[in-house]
């Protein structure tokens, strides 16, 4: 499926050519099947294939219409995810191509004192920020859930890490000036439903977060303009908030001083109260029940030796990444008795809070045959991975300790 | 030349992700003319693919009932229920 060699030419590109975002249609869509997690839908396993968008190398095709593609697990071996392997997630499907020469944000509200326009230039004027983190769709791993939720039945590829640049949201809101009342901050993008009573995909933010320095509305991605299908020309940035609030192709920002509503609010988004341990509220929105989802949990996912693969006797470097939603990396531990011993692994790179962070451990199999390995990570807070999957009904938050099973002989 | 190349690149970028979109070939039986008829116009059809076979039949009621009332999809009563049936027997649990 994919060679080593394709591989590294793939990171290469993404990291380093500017013109990758806006690259000619790639043509090397593979035929052969994809090893996807048992533990998927049976439709889902069937029905997937490797199929590549305008401008993306071939990714892990769950549905055309809104697009809806993951990255394969191979381009998780590095903390840097590449603009063309990038996974890509909608929830409408009519997506204008933006023209940069009429694009503008439109900034205001009623809980902002003024409003103002943003063309892209304006934003670039502004003084730049940047950082690396996740962005991780609310419902990557959905296709895991036991019992099965339906919904997009992601594998581990709905999720990516980049080193974004832009503007601070918080300096476009100076720009209007901000109400005391003003309690959310709402943004639309360019993508709008086929038909009009399909309810515009809009999402909020509470203020607190909206005007933390790291929130961005970021034009650059791995030092190149955003992908189209990632938001080009530009996207709102929430480090450490699952991807439902990064808002793609921004064209509205405004502040209001009632909680928003709508299908994307008070429906969709929304996970038990009290079940997960997030630290982030979003008390305006929230109802006896449930809440809207705001920073991801912590999690890790173990991408080498694959499920499956046959090796060689003799050592196996386990690598893989993790990641929090935004209080950083402590400790990766991994286990090669089912969970009863942990052992340390070493962290990679410290590419900030946000980001994901490798590991890797030696492990040495003590006899030839299967060898399970599991991998779990805790954040500098103290909160670590759950062994059992908290169930809810939009199938959110899997961050169930990942176990690979490879054999050595 | 340097205008070739990004008159290309925007071209490669103005295709619409439906220009990419192979058909989706669902199981013939009774209703699949109102599946396509209904539910494409939308989305495509592999998100039912995806989402099978696990749903029961009171799981494809409410998915196609979410559709009309929370998506606002123009079905009938009528094609609701062929739909719904038609889900039910070729992609249900």
């Amino acid at each position: 499926m994919f060679t080593r060699r394709h591989l590294i030419k793939t990171a290469g590109a993404g990291l380093a050519l500017t013109g990758s975002a806006f690259g000619l249609r790639s043509v090397e869509t593979a035929a052969a099947p994809i090893d996807l997690p048992a533990a998927l839908p049976e439709g889902v396993r069937s029905n997937a294939m490797l199929d590549a968008l305008p401008g993306k190398k071939p990714l892990i095709k769950l549905s055309y219409r809104p697009p809806n593609y993951e990255t394969p697990i191979e381009y998780f071996r590095t903390a840097i995810t590449p603009n063309d392997a990038f996974f890509v997630r909608y929830h409408l499907s009519n997506i204008p191509e933006v023209d940069v020469r009429t694009w503008k944000i439109v900034v205001g509200g009623e809980g902002a004192n003024g409003q103002a326009e943003f063309t892209l230039d304006d934003l670039k004027r502004l003084p730049a920020a940047e950082l690396v983190a996740v962005n991780l769709c609310s419902g990557n791993r959905r296709g895991l859930f036991q019992p099965h939720v339906p919904g997009v039945q992601w594998s581990n590829g709905a999720m990516g890490c980049a080193r974004w640049k832009g503007a601070r949201l918080k300096d476009l809101l100076d720009k209007v000036g901000l109400k005391k009342e003003a309690i959310e901050i709402v943004f639309d993008g360019a993508d709008s439903p086929i038909i009009d009573k399909t309810p515009d995909f809009i999402k909020s933010i509470p203020t607190w977060k909206a005007v933390e320095d790291t929130t961005l509305v970021a034009y650059e991605m791995n030092g190149a303009p955003l992908p189209h299908f990632n938001g080009f020309p530009a996207r709102v940035v929430v480090p450490g908030w699952t991807g439902v609030y990064w808002m793609k192709h921004v064209t509205s920002i405004s502040a209001v001083t009632k909680p928003e509503s709508g299908f994307w609010m008070n429906t969709a988004y929304r996970i038990p109260l009290g079940r997960f341990p997030v630290v982030a509220r979003f008390t305006s929105q929230e109802t006896v029940g449930n809440t809207p989802i705001t920073e991801m949990v912590v999690n890790s996912l173990i991408t080498n030796p694959t499920d499956g693969a046959n090796l060689k006797m003799g050592p196996v470097v386990i690598g893989g990444i993790a990641w929090d939603g935004g209080h950083g990396i402590r400790t990766v531990e991994v286990s090669s008795d089912g969970g009863k011993t942990w052992v340390a692994a070493t962290l990679g790179e410290d590419l900030g809070r946000f980001a994901f962070r490798t590991f890797s451990y030696d492990f040495a199999p003590k006899a030839p045959g299967k060898q399970t390995v599991m991998a779990r990570a805790t954040n500098k807070i103290g909160q670590t991975q759950t062994t059992e999957l908290i169930h809810n009904p939009a199938g959110y938050h899997h961050n169930v300790v990942h176990s690979v099973t490879f054999n050595v002989a | 030349m340097r205008a070739l190349i990004i008159a290309l690149a925007a071209a490669a970028i103005a295709l619409p992700a439906a220009a990419q979109e192979k058909p989706v070939e669902l199981k013939k039986a009774p209703g699949l003319d109102k599946v396509e008829g209904n539910c494409s116009g939308c989305h495509s059809l592999d998100y039912i693919v995806m989402n099978s076979p696990f749903p029961n039949a009171a799981l494809w009621d409410a998915e196609v009932a979410k559709m009309i009332k929370a998506f606002g999809a123009p079905i009938s009563d009528a094609d609701a229920k062929t739909i719904a049936d038609y889900l039910k027997q070729n992609y249900g649990s």
